[in-house]
C-alpha cells in the first residue's frame, strides 16, 4: 500500500521537477549558441516518448501493487502468457523507438556531413592546455605532427610545408569564430584523449593522439563560452579550461589580425635576444633580487636565477598589464611600476634571457616541515607538471620549483589559495595553481612541500 | 542417454565430504560454502568500493571541508570505486554467489560437475581482489585512470598510479578472468548436464536462465578484456606500440609510434557492453522469481521472458561502440551502433511489461524481497529510459561524459542491480541460514536504500543536463554553471552518506538474525522451485539427501486452478497434486478430487 | 529435440517426467569432454581477438610486415607429428595395444615439447637478427601470438606429464582413456590455431 502510495508520488514528484527545471529551473540545458536545434529537437522527442512510458507503466505498476495486494479469499489468476498482449506490446515499443531513432539518425547524418562552405580550424590539446590554430591567408592548416614539437614549434608544424607558414597560431586558451559561419574544428592531441567541448554548442568530439578528428557547428549567438576537457586526461583533467568568444566578423578579423602568424613566431625565435640590453636593463631588478639573481628574502626579492626565461617572461608581461600584484598581493603590486620600466616585449625578452644565464645557485632553505609529508603530496600532485625533480618544463607551462626561494614558494602558494593570485581573466595559467594548491590543505602543509622541495636541489 | 549414469554421479559426490573445520569452511567443495565464501569476499571488496565513493562525494559535496582529499586521491578513489563495483562486487557475486549457491539447487544437483575447479576458482578469485588492494599500499598508489584504463593516459606521468598502480590492475584482471572462466565452466557444464530428470531448459527457474546466459556472455566478452589488458601490459612493461601512438610525456617524446588509443576502447567495450547485462541478465532472473513467488503468480509470459534474455544476450555483442560516439573513431559507426542499441530497448521493455503484467491480477504479498522487485521495477524503467537518450547518437554528444551518463549507468546498473541483490539476499536468507531475518528492518532498509538512491541520482541527469563534466575533482570558477549547481552537488553528497550509512541496517539485520533470527520454515514463501524442497534446511552437503529430485513440471505453478495450495512444487507429481499440503488436504472439500 | 523446439516448448502445458534419467537435452559426452569444448570455443575468442587487433593495427602507417623464417615450416611439422601421434593412441586406446598407446601418447608430447624449443629457436634467432619486438608492431604481434599459443600448449603439456606418469607407472591405458581423448582434441585445436596463426603471419 504504502509501496503503491510511495511509486505514485515519485512519479509525480520526478515530473514536477522536471517542469521545474524546463521552465526556469537552474538545471537544465544552457542556451542553445549553435545551429544545433535539431540535437534539442530530437531530445525532446525522446523525452516525450520515454517520459509517457515512465509515467503510464509506473502507475500500472502502482495501480497493480494497490489493487492485487493480498486480501483474504482472494486468488491470484492462472494465465501463463497472452501472446496477444504481447505483440501488440512489442509493435507499440517498437513504434516508440523508431519515433525516437528516425530523427536521431538524421540528425546524425547532419553532424558527420561537414558542409563544404565551413570555414577550419584547429583544436591542439595537450597536458593541459589548449591551443587553436587558425589557416591563415591561404584557407589551410600547415602539415603538422607530434614529432616536430619544440618549445618555439608547440603545434609541431612542418616546416617545410609553405601552407603552414602563414598559419595563425594561438598560444594560449582562449579562441574567438565570427558569428553565423559554419566552422569545422579539427582535433588534434599530441599526449593523451582530451574532448573538445562547449555546452552551449552541444557537439563534442575526443581529441586522440595520432589521428585527427573533427566536429562543426554553426554558432549563431555573440558571447563569451567555456570551453571544459570532457574526457579524463589525467590529473589535471579539472582544470584543462579555456573559452571561446563568439563575435561579429568584423570584430574576429581585427582579433586574428593581431595574433602572430607560424612565421613572425619562428622569425622571432631565430634571432637571438639582447642579453647585453637585458643586463642593462636588470641593474634595476638587482636591488631586490640580488646581482646575480640570487635573491633577497628581506627585500621580498625571491630568486630569479635558474627560471627559465619563457617562465620570466609571461610573468613580467602580467605583471605589467596588471595581471599580477593585483588586490591582496601586496609584493606584487611592487612589482608593477618595475615592469612598467621595460619599454615593449623585447625589452622584456632580453631582462629574461639575460636572467636565464645568471649562475644558479640553490637558495637557502629557510623553510621547515614534514619531508615525508611535503614529498607524499609533492609526487601526486605536483609532479604531473613540474616534473619529479621539480625543473619545470614549458610543455605543462610549469615553472622550476627546486633550488628557488622557498619562503615565496609558500607566500605563492598561499596567495594562489586565497585566490589573490591566478584568478585574474587574463591569467591563463593562474587558475589551474588556485584549483590545484587545494592539494595542500592548509600553510603547513605547503611548509611540508617546501621543504621536500628543497631537498630536490 | 547422457555419458555418466545417475547412480555413478551419486557415488562420486559423496568421496568429497570434509571432515575438518578447515575443509569444510576454507577448501571446501561444497557449491554453497563456496557461494558464500564468493559473495563474502565480493561484499567485502564492494564495501571499499563504496567508502571509496563516500569519500569523493565527500570532495565533490563539501570541497571546502574535505581538504584531506587530493586531486591525485580524489581520481583513483573514483577510478577504483568503479572497477571495483563493476567487475569485482556485481560480476562476482550475481555469478560467483548467487550462480553457485542457486545452480545446482535450481537444477536438483548435489553440485557443480567440477567442485575442485569451482574451489579453486573462488581462490584464484581471493587473488586478484589481493592484488587490486596491494596496489594500494605500492609507490604512487593505484591507478587514477577512470576505470576505462584509456591508454595512452592511465600509462603517462600525468596520472595517478601510472607506474605500479596500472600494472597491478591489469594484472589482478586477469587473474580474476582465470577465476571467472574456471567459475563459468562449471555453470555452463553443470546447467547442461546436472539438471535432474524431468528437469528440461524450459522448466528452470528464470533465475538459472539469467544466470546461465550472463555466464556464457563473460566466457565470451572476458577475453576483449584479457586481449586489452595483455596488449596494454606490453605496451607499458616491454615498449611495444599497440595502443601507443608518437605522443609527449611531460615536454619530452617517448619512444612509441603508430599505436591506435580507439583500438583498446573497441576491445574494452567489446567486453565492457556485455558486462552491462553480465550484470544484468542475472538480476533479471532473479527479480523474475522474487516477484513471480510473492505475487503468487507465475512469471508473466515465460517464454518470451527466456527469449529475451538470449536476444539481450546476443544484441549485447553488438553495441558496444555506443560507448564510443565521440570517441572519434568513424562518424559513420554511429549509424549502425545507435540502431542496434535502440533495437535492445524492444527485448528489455518486454521484459519490464512481463514483470509488472506478473503483478497483474496476483496476490501481492508485500514481504521484504517483494519492496525490492518492487523498486526494482520503478528503478530499472529509469535507468533504461535515459539509455535511450545516451543511446541515440545524436543526443549523446551533449550528454556524453557528463553527469548524465553517470547518473544513468548507476541508476540501471548500480542501483538496480543492487536492489535485487538485497531482494534475492532476503528471500533466499531463510533457505541458506534456516533463520528469519527481522522483516521491520529489511523494510526500513529498503526505504532508506530506494528513496536514498533515487535523491541521489535524480538530479545528478540534471547536472548532466546543465553539462556538469563527470570525473572533475572541482567545478572551479565556470561562466554556465551557477552557484547551484554546487548546492546540487552537496545535496547529493548527503543523500549518498545517508544511503552508506543505512546499509548497515542491512548488515546488522542478516548477520544478527543468523543466531537469533525465528527458525525460519523450510519453504516459507510458498515457492515452487526446486530450492525450496530440500530435505534439510540449510540444506547438507550434496543437497538431496538419499535420492535426487524428479521434476514433473515448469518452476511456476501459482495459483493453478483447481490446485489445493496455490503453488504445486516442481518435484510433485501429477499424481500427488492436490496433496500438497496433507496436514491441511480434506478431500469433501476439494471438488477437483471427486473422481480420484 | 532442436534449439528452436526446446526454447518453443511451452512448459507449463505438459506435465510429469519429460526424458530419461538424465535431463533433457544434456549433451551425450563426458561433462570433462563439454567443459573442454566451451573452453576452446573461449580460447578462439582470445585468438580471434589478437587477429582482429592485427589486422587493424595493421591499417596504421608504421606497420612493417616481418617476413617469417623458413624454420617455422620445421616447426610446423614438428607439431603435425605430435597430433597425428595422439590421434593415433586415442585411436588404439580402446584396443589391447597398451604399449603403443604408451609409446604415442608420450612420443607426442615430446614432440610438442620439441615444437616449443623450436619456436624458442626461432625467437632467440630473430632477436639476434635486430627484429626485436619493440621495432615494429608487426614484431610485436609475432612474439604476442606465438607466445600466447605456446603457453596453451604448456598447460596442455601439464595435463598430458599427469598422464604419462600415470602411464609410466604402469597404469593402465583405460584409466588415461578421457585424458588421452581431451589431449587430442586439445592438440588438434592448437594445430589449427597455430596453422590460422602461421597462415596469417606469413601472409601479411
Amino acid at each position: 500500500m504504502a509501496l503503491a502510495v510511495v511509486v505514485v508520488l515519485l512519479v509525480v514528484g520526478s515530473i514536477v521537477f522536471h517542469f521545474m527545471q524546463l521552465y526556469g529551473g537552474p538545471w537544465y540545458f544552457t542556451e542553445l549558441a549553435a545551429d544545433w536545434g535539431a540535437i534539442d529537437f530530437t531530445m525532446n522527442v525522446t523525452f516525450w516518448v520515454t517520459g509517457f512510458v515512465f509515467i503510464v507503466v509506473n502507475l500500472f505498476m502502482a495501480w497493480c501493487v494497490y489493487k492485487f495486494r493480498q486480501k483474504d479469499g482472494h486468488k491470484a489468476v492462472y494465465e501463463p502468457e497472452n501472446n496477444k498482449l504481447e505483440v501488440g506490446l512489442t509493435i507499440f515499443t517498437t513504434v516508440g523507438v523508431i519515433a525516437m531513432l528516425a530523427p536521431g539518425l538524421f540528425v546524425w547524418a547532419q553532424f558527420v556531413t561537414v558542409p563544404e562552405e565551413a570555414d577550419q580550424y584547429e583544436v591542439l590539446g595537450s597536458q593541459w592546455q589548449w591551443q587553436f590554430r587558425y589557416p591563415g591567408a591561404d584557407g589551410q592548416l600547415g602539415a603538422a605532427d607530434v614529432g616536430n614539437v619544440t618549445p618555439t614549434n608547440p603545434f609541431g608544424i612542418n616546416l617545410e610545408d609553405p601552407s603552414g607558414q602563414d598559419d595563425v597560431v594561438v598560444n594560449e586558451p582562449n579562441m574567438h569564430l565570427p558569428i553565423g559561419r559554419p566552422v569545422q574544428a579539427l582535433l588534434r592531441s599530441h599526449d593523451v584523449l582530451h574532448n573538445y567541448t562547449v555546452a552551449q554548442f552541444r557537439v563534442k568530439m575526443d581529441l586522440v593522439p595520432g589521428l585527427v578528428s573533427y566536429l562543426w557547428f554553426d554558432p549563431t549567438v555573440e558571447g563569451t563560452y567555456d570551453i571544459l576537457c570532457e574526457e579524463l586526461c589525467g590529473i589535471g583533467h579539472f582544470i584543462m579550461r579555456g573559452s571561446v568568444t563568439v563575435e561579429s566578423q568584423a570584430e574576429f578579423d581585427a582579433w586574428i589580425a593581431a595574433q602572430p602568424t607560424f612565421a613572425e613566431t619562428q622569425a622571432l625565435a631565430a634571432t637571438a635576444p639582447d642579453v647585453a640590453a637585458g643586463q642593462a636593463a636588470y641593474a634595476l631588478c638587482a636591488t631586490c633580487h640580488g646581482a646575480q639573481g640570487e635573491g633577497n628574502q628581506a627585500l621580498n626579492g625571491p630568486k630569479l636565477a635558474g627560471q627559465e626565461a619563457w617562465y620570466t617572461e609571461r610573468q613580467l608581461k602580467y605583471f605589467k598589464e596588471g595581471v599580477r600584484g593585483g588586490e591582496g598581493d601586496t609584493n606584487g603590486a611592487a612589482m608593477v611600476p618595475m615592469a612598467m620600466t621595460l619599454a615593449d616585449d623585447a625589452a622584456i625578452r632580453n631582462v629574461s634571457a639575460y636572467i636565464e644565464t645568471l649562475p644558479d645557485q640553490p637558495a637557502a632553505a629557510t623553510v621547515t616541515g614534514d619531508v615525508d609529508n611535503g614529498r607524499d603530496i609533492y609526487q601526486k600532485n605536483c609532479a604531473a607538471c613540474h616534473l619529479d625533480d621539480g625543473s619545470g618544463t614549458w610543455y605543462t607551462d610549469a615553472p622550476g620549483l627546486a633550488g628557488m626561494s622557498d619562503w615565496y614558494f609558500v607566500t605563492q602558494i598561499s596567495n594562489f589559495g586565497a585566490g589573490i593570485r591566478g584568478l585574474h581573466p587574463n591569467d591563463h595559467y593562474g587558475e589551474q595553481m588556485v584549483s590545484m594548491a587545494t592539494a595542500m590543505a592548509d600553510e603547513s602543509e605547503i611548509e611540508d612541500v617546501a621543504a621536500y622541495i628543497n631537498t630536490l636541489r | 542417454m547422457a555419458y555418466v549414469p545417475l547412480a555413478d554421479r551419486d557415488s562420486e559426490m559423496e568421496m568429497h565430504h570434509p571432515h575438518t573445520w578447515i575443509g569444510r569452511w576454507v577448501f571446501c567443495q561444497d557449491h554453497k560454502v563456496i557461494a558464500i565464501q564468493y559473495g563474502s569476499i565480493a561484499v567485502f571488496t564492494g564495501l571499499v568500493g563504496l567508502i571509496l565513493s563516500l569519500l569523493f562525494r565527500m570532495q565533490l559535496g563539501f570541497p571546502e571541508t574535505a581538504d584531506y582529499i587530493d586531486p591525485s586521491f580524489y581520481y583513483q578513489a573514483v577510478t577504483m570505486h568503479g572497477m571495483i563495483m563493476v567487475v569485482y562486487l556485481l560480476t562476482a557475486l550475481f555469478l560467483g554467489g548467487f550462480g553457485n549457491y542457486l545452480i545446482p539447487l535450481m537444477c536438483g544437483a548435489r553440485d557443480m560437475v567440477f567442485p575442485f575447479m569451482n574451489m579453486l576458482s573462488v581462490w584464484v578469485f581471493l587473488v586478484s581482489v589481493i592484488i587490486l588492494m596491494a596496489s594500494f599500499f605500492v609507490s604512487g598508489g593505484p591507478t587514477g585512470g577512470g576505470w576505462t584504463l584509456y591508454p595512452p593516459q592511465t600509462n603517462l606521468a600525468g596520472t595517478p598510479g601510472h607506474d605500479m598502480g596500472i600494472v597491478l590492475m591489469l594484472v589482478s584482471l586477469g587473474v580474476f578472468i582465470v577465476a571467472t572462466t574456471m567459475g563459468g565452466l562449471n555453470y555452463v557444464v553443470t546447467v547442461l548436464q546436472y539438471r535432474c530428470r524431468g528437469l528440461t531448459m524450459m522448466r528452470l527457474p528464470l533465475s538459472v536462465w539469467g544466470i546461465f546466459i550472463a555466464t556464457i556472455l563473460a566466457l565470451f566478452a572476458f577475453p576483449a578484456l584479457l586481449v586489452a589488458a595483455i596488449m596494454m601490459l606490453f605496451d607499458i612493461l616491454l615498449g611495444t606500440s599497440f595502443f601507443m601512438p608518437a605522443i609527449i610525456e611531460s615536454g619530452a617524446p617517448l619512444d612509441h609510434n603508430g599505436g591506435s588509443p580507439v583500438l583498446f576502447q573497441h576491445l574494452f567495450w567489446f567486453f565492457g557492453h556485455p558486462e552491462v547485462y553480465i550484470v544484468a541478465l542475472p538480476a533479471f532472473g532473479l527479480v523474475s522469481d522474487v516477484l513471480s513467488v510473492h505475487a503468487r503468480k507465475n512469471i508473466f509470459g515465460y517464454r518470451m521472458m527466456v527469449w529475451a534474455i538470449i536476444a539481450i544476450g546476443g544484441l549485447s555483442f553488438i553495441v558496444w561502440a555506443h560507448h564510443m560516439y565521440v570517441s572519434g573513431m568513424h562518424p559513420y559507426f554511429g549509424f549502425f551502433f545507435a540502431t542496434t542499441t535502440l533495437i535492445i530497448a524492444v527485448p528489455t521493455a518486454l521484459k519490464v511489461y512481463n514483470w509488472v503484467l506478473t503483478l497483474w491480477e496476483g496476490d501481492i504479498r508485500l514481504n521484504a524481497p517483494m519492496y525490492f522487485a518492487i523498486g526494482f521495477i520503478f528503478t530499472f524503467i529509469h535507468g533504461g529510459l535515459t539509455g535511450l537518450f545516451l543511446g541515440n547518437v545524436v543526443i549523446d554528444l551533449p550528454l556524453s561524459d557528463t553527469y548524465f551518463v553517470v547518473a544513468h549507468f548507476h541508476m540501471v546498473m548500480g542501483v538496480s542491480p543492487v536492489l535485487v541483490v538485497f531482494a534475492a539476499i532476503y528471500h533466499w536468507y531463510p533457505k541458506m541460514s534456516g533463520r528469519m531475518f527481522h522483516e521491520g528492518m529489511a523494510k526500513l532498509h529498503f526505504w532508506c536504500t530506494f528513496l536514498g538512491t533515487y535523491a541521489i541520482y535524480l538530479p545528478m541527469h540534471y547536472l548532466g543536463f546543465l553539462g556538469v563534466p563527470r570525473r572533475y575533482y572541482a567545478l572551479g570558477t565556470t561562466d554556465f554553471l551557477p552557484q547551484s549547481a554546487q548546492d546540487l552537488n552537496t545535496a547529493i553528497t548527503i543523500a549518498a552518506l545517508f544511503v552508506g550509512a543505512s546499509q548497515l541496517l542491512f548488515f546488522i539485520n542478516i548477520i544478527w538474525s543468523l543466531r537469533n533470527g525465528p527458525k525460519a520454515d523450510p519453504n516459507p514463501w510458498g515457492a515452487a522451485s526446486l530450492e525450496w524442497h530440500t530435505p534439510d534446511t540449510p540444506p547438507k552437503h550434496g543437497n538431496w539427501g538419499e535420492s535426487l529430485p524428479t521434476v514433473y513440471r515448469w518452476a511456476y505453478d501459482y495459483s493453478v486452478p483447481g490446485a489445493h495450495e496455490d503453488f504445486i512444487p516442481q518435484n510433485t507429481p501429477e499424481s500427488e497434486e492436490p496433496t500438497v499440503d496433507e496436514q491441511h488436504f480434506d478431500p469433501d472439500q476439494d471438488e477437483s478430487l471427486a473422481d480420484v | 529435440m532442436s534449439l528452436f523446439k526446446t526454447i518453443t516448448a511451452k512448459p507449463w502445458e505438459t506435465k510429469g517426467v519429460i526424458g530419461g534419467l538424465e535431463a533433457e537435452g544434456a549433451i551425450d559426452a563426458p561433462n570433462e569432454k563439454v567443459a573442454l569444448s566451451v573452453f576452446l570455443v573461449v580460447a578462439s575468442v582470445v585468438f580471434s581477438l589478437f587477429t582482429v587487433g592485427y589486422f587493424l593495427r595493421m591499417e596504421l602507417p608504421d606497420w612493417q610486415p616481418l617476413s617469417e623464417p623458413a624454420q617455422l615450416w620445421f616447426n610446423t611439422g614438428l607439431l603435425v607429428i605430435s597430433s597425428v601421434l595422439f590421434q593415433w593412441a586415442r585411436n588404439i586406446v580402446n584396443t589391447d595395444d597398451h604399449k603403443n598407446v604408451k609409446i604415442a601418447f608420450i612420443t607426442g608430447g615430446f614432440f610438442a615439447i620439441f615444437f616449443i624449443a623450436g619456436q624458442l629457436l626461432t625467437w632467440s634467432n630473430l632477436q639476434e637478427a635486430g627484429y626485436f619486438m619493440t621495432s615494429n608492431p608487426a614484431n610485436a604481434f609475432y612474439y604476442l601470438m606465438t607466445g600466447l599459443h605456446a603457453v596453451h600448449l604448456l598447460g596442455g603439456l601439464w595435463v598430458w606429464s599427469k598422464s604419462s606418469i600415470r602411464l609410466l607407472s604402469g597404469r593402465d591405458s583405460n584409466d588415461v582413456k578421457l585424458s588421452i581423448e581431451l589431449c587430442t582434441l586439445y592438440w588438434h585445436f592448437l594445430l589449427v590455431i597455430w596453422l590460422v596463426l602461421f597462415a596469417l603471419l606469413s601472409n601479411t
